[in-house]
């Protein structure tokens, strides 16, 4: 298993707007290379994407949570 | 005069907003989201009501909670301060629905400057220039055709239904302008359902100057103007006042027309009306205005001696203009720059993080508004902006020098910010001269950027 961890702080996004549907649904297939949420620091966006393929990806943050630099973002099996 | 203010910002503005108060003998109360409880603000204001999460959705934009916060504390008024909710009509409507004072002018005022059809419209019929244009929608090829007489080349054809920067196309000659237009016609419709069009003239080089006024609700004066040419991605980086570019003659004229908007739309508070500044023309257009305090606002401040937060905080008590126009004048030039947790040598990414060190400039002349102190956790939620250093003495070219020693003196250890920008613009033959236009840093910046490390 494999963590996806965010590499900034801020708030943490699973959508590109709040009426399009979320990157990935828990339990979905992920490519290395995805886009699977975006965190907005300081009112700019950046985008977060696996490093790794998995099977099923499972979010372990909220979307909307603030979060820390290196915190977790979504198990990756 | 008001009894208890709650501030309903953060960061330097609610600093800025509680000193001016408190000179006042008016009490604060300070508003915090739950990652700004050791803000400056919160240490420096009379109470202090926390709002909720860091989201500014949940805390700094949540109206209820704000409200709920001033009745709590018992407050007569809120400041809105800039950003947020400073120039939303409903919370201006919100906070005198519930017996408030809104430190800023009418949800109407708000309402009418915040569209863009109906500003333009106040400040023509005000006798105020605006852009060359049509004056609404355009019907079809023949009526655009008719528009050209007033707009010249280049001509600009936008989608009314368009918005940041979509659906806009640009025609230099009247060739161009038959080809481009329905094709604009087809694309708006495409892209918005709706296929209507106007036009304006595409001013080329021009500047950033606006106007500061102060209005109680019948009489209005101006405190001159500012020239923020120095822009990224439309946003300001560099302040200054007086403007260089201007003539005495079109100075009286430019500030004249602001104050008559100002009076038009019986404003009251602080606003600020915005002009693009044609050089080769030698002539000024309309843009908006601004119903609020500006982050600039400290160059107008140093240039005149008026404490425009303080005369906001006098007319929203009920006070009637205390300044008349003869009484405003001009000492010196002031210039401010905005130190923000960006790295300008990376494409100005965000660099929230920790002051570890931290020395403020000072002397003659140096100003420094800012919610810095050692050891503050910049938190990642809210904009960039750290610290306004403003300086000011007798010329610009003395300004800028002092603008030069004043950032050597400041130190923000542990972030990256955008101080080099300012010592290499300082530097600059072009800012000297005061040679600079509205996209001119953008071009400098390509050539420049990669100097700028920390």
């Amino acid at each position: 298993m494999a963590q996806i961890l965010s590499p900034l702080p801020g708030t943490f996004y699973r959508s590109v707007s709040p009426d399009q549907p979320p990157y990935k649904a828990d339990g979905d297939a992920v490519a290395a290379g995805d886009v699977i949420g975006l965190i907005e620091v300081m009112k700019s966006f950046h985008e977060v994407r696996a490093e790794t393929a998995g099977t099923n990806i499972r979010f372990l943050a909220d979307n909307e949570e603030p979060i820390m630099a290196g915190a977790p973002l979504a198990d990756l099996d | 005069m008001l009894k208890k203010l709650l501030v309903a910002n953060r960061g330097e503005i609610a600093v800025r907003i509680i000193r001016a108060a408190q000179d006042l003998g008016i009490a604060t109360v300070a508003v915090y989201s739950a990652a700004d409880a050791g803000s400056l603000h919160v240490q420096l204001a009379d109470e202090t009501v926390n709002i909720g999460p860091p989201a500014a959705k949940k805390s700094y934009l949540n109206i209820e909670a704000l409200l709920k916060a001033a009745r709590d504390t018992g407050c007569d008024s809120v400041h809105p301060g800039y950003g947020f909710l400073a120039e939303n009509a409903a919370f201006s409507d919100a906070v005198t629905g519930a017996g408030l004072v809104f430190v800023g002018p009418s949800g109407d005022a708000i309402r009418m400057m915040g569209d863009k059809v109906s500003a333009r419209s106040a400040a023509a019929a005000a006798g105020v220039p605006v852009v060359p244009g049509s004056a609404g929608r355009v019907d079809g090829l023949e009526a655009g055709r008719t528009v050209l007489a007033e707009t010249g080349f280049p001509v600009m054809i936008k989608a009314a239904a368009g918005g940041g920067g979509r659906g806009i196309r640009i025609a230099n000659s009247l060739v161009e302008f038959v080809q481009a237009f329905p094709q604009a016609e087809a694309e708006a419709l495409a892209a918005f359902g709706d296929g209507g069009l106007y036009m304006e003239k595409v001013i080329g080089k021009a500047r950033h100057i606006e106007v500061q006024v102060l209005a109680d609700g019948s009489d209005a004066i101006h405190c001159y103007e500012r020239e923020c040419s120095l822009q990224r991605r439309r946003q300001k980086v560099w302040e200054e006042a007086p403007s260089r570019a201007l003539s005495d003659g079109l100075r009286e004229e430019l500030c004249a027309s602001a104050v008559a908007l100002a009076k038009a739309v019986k404003y009251s508070g602080a606003g600020t009306v915005e002009y693009l500044y044609d050089d080769d023309a030698d002539r000024f257009y309309f843009i908006e205005m601004n119903t609020r305090i500006q982050v600039e606002h400290p160059v107008t401040e140093a240039i005149t001696g008026i404490d425009l937060v303080a005369e906001m905080l006098r007319i929203a008590g009920g006070e009637k203009l205390r300044i008349r126009q003869g009484d405003v004048s001009v000492k010196g030039h002031a210039i401010e720059v905005r130190l923000n947790a960006e790295d300008p040598a990376k494409e100005f990414a965000p660099f929230p993080g920790q002051v570890a060190e931290l020395r403020i400039p000072g002397g003659p002349g140096v100003r420094f508004d800012s919610m810095l102190y050692q050891g503050y956790q910049v938190p990642p939620f809210y904009d960039s902006l750290l610290a306004k250093l403003i300086v000011h003495a007798e010329t610009r070219e003395a300004a800028i020098m002092r603008l030069i020693r004043a950032l050597n003196e400041l130190r923000i250890g542990g972030l990256k910010t955008t101080k080099p920008l300012f010592l290499a613009l300082a530097a600059d033959p072009a800012v000297r001269a005061g040679d600079v236009h509205t996209r001119w840093l953008e071009g400098w910046l390509i050539e420049n950027a990669a100097t700028l490390a920390n």
